[in-house]
């Protein structure tokens, strides 16, 4: 942070506002854009390769959270993601068939129902979160590598138990006149998973969903909350000494994190094309954002949307790649663990390499400027 | 009872395999505190050695590779058994120098980021095909199937059987001799004061003259061969093979992992003790209530004694310092 970010301009309130909310509109601009320009230049191949980047994006992003800012080592983040998708994909699902007799898409552009899927996107969000919670409750008495076990264990116990769920009821009048021992099932689809969820997830709703997520741990970085987190990273003994309540920022790392997998995860189960089943929640699938993280760099917002870009770009690049792709993505873990441990970014996000003229307007005379 | 009897069989056997597993992950906890987790690839690579070994040497004696009517002479066993054991400690040595030992100084995050690299890398070039293949295999049998022990119980219709096959016991045997070999190694040779010192405190023990690197090599030496040694015994005696990535191996290492947390981590006998209980809670656990969720008992209890005692059975707690 430079002495000029330090300089409070004395404003109205409603500037301010405006201010803060800027970013957030212009996050759903461009994913209006993205959604209404892409599609047509593109095709729908490539469409749908940037809407996996998206979802991944934002796993990625919210897995910084808890392995960047924080320091902790989580390898369960897919069991978080699991968890959304199937809350996110039953209550979806279920309503679509309650109210409107079939489980299709139903309505246009920002309808009805896909505003169901975005309630369903974030009861998966706070439903994961709490999973966040509880997974995030060891973490209070372990560190390392306990921590890494634990969460492991959590993606694998998951998974044995969404195999164990019960068969989709997949008609509307069967759903009103069966009895409730069929819903103790919990009918998810067991080990084939779960078909048939409408598909609403969009190029808009992905993005827009990224912009909140990005916005969000960029300010939760900068924010006091953000820097108690960073100081447990660095030194968890030393930020205890400085009165940084250490449990606390942990378990709220696990939450924020767990909830923008679970948000990320209800996209994901309305993909279409995607049909959510036990195996996405063990830890394969967790490896995928944890090399990201650590690709991109720990901490680096930028970097690790950057990492997931490149490796969600890299099986298109390579083709025939499937059997090679987690040998070439260990090999990189393991020489930039050898190489350059901070990852590529390091702590930096990707305007600190920038030249400085570049992040000044000509124009725009600084605050330090103005006052002399 | 019988049902009971037989469970305890099985899990006598299986507890043997996870404390041999378990050994490796406690005795590198030990002196390097961190998790090895390529340790579970070793288990793989025993197990898929034995199978290349056992399927190109039984021609040798003029028997069908895949289908052998008998079993080989006793020496061709032991003899693939004696080159499973070197060429997995080979490896531990290979991956020891060539990915952690370059981190030695390095945070423990780091090394344990590498070590899951190492594991995944093992595992799927492990799968390529001019490896080991990405298909499952059918181990030939090494042993005669002899049954040495067959007990009825009940009369009549209901007669129950409690039968203890000979595998059993060569796995409760050689793992109880290796760890017998491993417990005398450590408590009684100038070699195990060594290893003992360096666990207790690098530092001291280099300034002390000890070659720290050399017994750390020595270490993972250990481990692998006997990852080595249970990855071989566990093909014995589950011949069904499945591909090296598959998770069922992940799984096995996880529990064997589980097994030295339970016991007490960097505690070898808490090792062989933890191997033991996770065995016997699987089984029973599988047997008694369902089968289904076999792994979740195992994970359950790993949390629950994280969470009531962190330094598990045998454990001695350890102060934090700045």
């Amino acid at each position: 942070m430079s002495a000029s970010d330090v300089f409070i301009e004395p404003t109205s309130r409603g500037v301010n506002i405006l201010k803060s909310a800027t970013p957030i509109l212009v996050g759903i601009a461009l994913a209006v854009a993205i959604q209404f320009l892409l599609p047509s230049t593109v095709g729908p191949y490539y469409s749908r390769l940037v809407i996996d980047a998206g979802i991944a994006m934002i796993l990625a992003v919210s897995l910084n959270i808890v392995n960047g800012m924080t320091g902790q080592f989580s390898i369960g983040h897919a069991g978080f993601m699991t968890i959304g998708a199937y809350t996110a994909g039953s209550i979806t699902f279920y309503s679509s068939l309650l109210i409107w007799g079939t489980a299709a898409k139903h309505g246009s552009f920002l309808g009805s129902g896909e505003w169901m899927f975005v309630i369903a996107c974030l009861c998966g969000g706070i439903t994961a979160s709490i999973a966040g919670f509880v997974v995030g409750l060891p973490s209070l008495r372990l560190r390392g590598d306990y921590l890494a076990i634990v969460t492991l264990g959590f993606g694998e116990i998951l998974r044995v138990v969404l195999q164990q769920t019960g068969k989709v009821v997949d008609n509307a009048e069967t759903i009103r006149n069966a009895p409730l021992t069929t819903f103790a099932t919990v009918p998810v689809g067991g080990a084939i998973g779960f078909d048939g969820i409408p598909k609403y997830t969009t190029l808009f709703w992905v993005y827009a969903f990224l912009a909140i997520t990005v916005i969000f741990a960029y300010r939760l970085k900068r924010s006091s909350f953000g820097r108690a987190m960073l100081s447990v990273r660095e030194d968890e003994i030393a930020a205890q000494a400085m009165g940084i309540n250490t449990s606390r920022q942990k378990l709220l790392a696990f939450i924020t994190a767990a909830f923008f997998a679970g948000v990320g995860g209800g996209l994901l189960a309305h993909e279409s094309g995607v049909i959510i089943s036990p195996k996405d929640a063990g830890f394969q699938r967790s490896f995928d954002y944890v090399i990201m993280t650590v690709l991109g760099g720990r901490g680096s917002i930028t970097g690790v949307m950057l990492a997931a870009i490149l490796l969600s770009a890299l099986p298109e690049v390579l083709r025939d790649f499937e059997r090679y792709r987690i040998i070439i993505y260990a090999a990189l873990l393991i020489f930039m663990m050898l190489s350059r441990p901070q990852g590529l970014f390091g702590i930096h996000e990707i305007w600190d390499f920038f030249p400085k003229s570049w992040k000044t307007l000509p124009w725009k005379k600084s605050p330090r400027e103005e006052a002399q | 009872m019988a049902d009971f009897l037989q469970t305890l069989m099985t899990a006598l056997a299986i507890g043997s395999l996870y404390a041999l597993i378990a050994l490796g992950y406690t005795m590198v906890y030990g002196v390097l505190k961190f998790i090895n987790f390529a340790h579970s690839d070793i288990v793989v690579l025993g197990a898929w050695l034995s199978y290349s070994f056992a399927i190109r040497a039984l021609p040798l004696v003029g028997l069908d590779a895949h289908n052998p009517t008998t079993p080989p002479p006793i020496w061709m066993t032991a003899g693939i058994f004696v080159a499973v054991l070197a060429l997995c400690s080979l490896a531990g040595f290979l991956i020891e120098r060539l990915a952690y030992r370059p981190l030695r100084r390095a945070p423990r995050l780091n090394v344990l980021i590498t070590a899951i690299g190492v594991s995944l890398l093992l595992q799927n070039v492990g799968q390529l095909d001019f490896v080991f293949g990405a298909s499952p295999q059918k181990m030939p049998a090494l042993l005669p199937n002899w049954e040495l022990l067959r007990i009825p119980f009940g009369q009549g219709e209901s007669i129950r059987y409690v039968v203890l096959p000979l595998i059993d016991c060569i796995i409760f045997a050689v793992s109880g001799l290796l760890m017998l070999a491993l417990e005398l190694l450590i408590f009684r040779t100038k070699f195990g004061t060594a290893l003992r010192a360096v666990s207790f405190n690098t530092d001291f023990a280099a300034l002390m003259g000890i070659p720290v690197d050399r017994a750390i090599s020595l270490t993972f030496m250990l481990g692998s061969a006997l990852a080595g040694a249970a990855g071989f015994l566990y093909v014995l005696k589950f011949p069904s093979m499945n591909q090296p990535a598959h998770s069922v191996w992940v799984l096995l290492g996880l529990k064997a992992f589980v097994a030295a947390v339970v016991g007490g981590i960097g505690n070898v006998r808490g090792a062989v003790l933890g191997g033991f209980i996770i065995a016997f809670v699987e089984q029973f656990g599988a047997y008694y209530i369902s089968s289904n969720y076999r792994d979740v008992y195992v994970f359950s209890l790993l949390i629950l004694i994280l969470l009531i005692k962190p330094t598990g059975l045998l454990g001695s707690p350890v102060r934090e310092k700045v």
